[in-house]
């Protein structure tokens, strides 16, 4: 059911921290394959700080690359990201239900104090 | 690093909500993943003080978590540790994480963000699953019954 280590995660969460990083998956999730001078065009950075961000992806499981001939592919790894996405989502099974209880109780309060409130008027 | 937040927008004033949050009658009424009360709540909001809850979850199973507050700034902020406690022992393979509650003053009553931080570990994340599935069907229910969302 989980088979991926915590650091994995923190490594997923650590790489989509970066906006250009982030930018990157979401070019990726567009259009299926890219070179890495394609996927660099965009972007107002050197090729090699675009390979930096490559790497971080590549070591988070986030793409993944092939080699053919002189270019270098780059495809959206998209199991992690799901994988991020459900972890998050079962941390927000727990609050949630929690927190609605919480609004309740407190909503209900509120109304109470209100009525003394203006009973004792 | 890795973290969730969750804001609630709560038609109540700040100090009603600060209360909920460090009183043991409050938290007992609402912490844990399921529509039961808390088998036990221990409260002691002040810094260095220590949060224990226990709580049943709906598969029979009984959860117990300990912290302590960190932070304790009526009303506005709360900060405690958080971690799985089992048979009276602490759970050696989750680490602590950190809970901060913020309430910000708006004009319906108040905004509550709850941040749960430092969530590095993966059994958390599987006691959590264990226990919470069902939660969904319970929480449309509740929902029908609250007024004001939003």
């Amino acid at each position: 059911m989980l088979n991926y280590q915590p650091r994995d995660l923190d490594r997923v969460f650590a790489a989509l921290v970066d906006p250009t990083r982030r930018a990157i998956l979401a070019r990726l999730e567009q259009e299926e394959t890219l070179s890495i001078s394609a996927l660099a065009a965009p972007f107002a950075i050197k090729l090699p700080a675009v390979m930096k961000h490559l790497d971080v992806l590549g070591a988070a499981g986030l793409i993944t690359r092939s080699k053919h001939g002189r270019t270098v592919d780059v495809r959206l790894s998209p199991a992690r990201l799901r994988e991020a996405a459900e972890w998050l989502a079962r941390y927000e099974r727990f609050w949630s239900p929690a927190l609605d209880r919480l609004t309740a109780q407190a909503e209900a309060k509120e109304v109470e104090l209100r009525r003394s409130e203006t009973s004792e008027e | 690093m890795t973290s969730i937040t969750l804001v609630r927008r709560i038609a109540a004033r700040p100090s009603i909500v600060f209360e909920a949050l460090t009183t043991a009658d409050g938290v007992a009424a609402w912490w844990g993943p399921e529509d039961l009360p808390a088998i036990l709540a221990e409260v002691d909001a002040r810094v260095g003080g220590a949060f224990r809850i226990r709580f049943p979850t709906l598969d029979g199973e009984e959860h117990e978590a300990l912290g302590e507050y960190l932070e304790v700034v009526p009303p506005r902020r709360l900060v405690m540790s958080w971690r799985w406690v089992s048979g009276g022992v602490e759970e050696e393979l989750d680490g602590v994480s950190r809970i901060e509650f913020e309430l910000r003053p708006i004009d319906s009553g108040v905004e509550l963000t709850v941040t749960h931080a430092d969530l590095r570990n993966e059994r958390s994340a599987i006691i959590h699953e264990a226990g919470w599935v069902g939660t969904l069907a319970r929480l449309d229910r509740l929902l029908e019954g609250i007024p004001e969302r939003t």
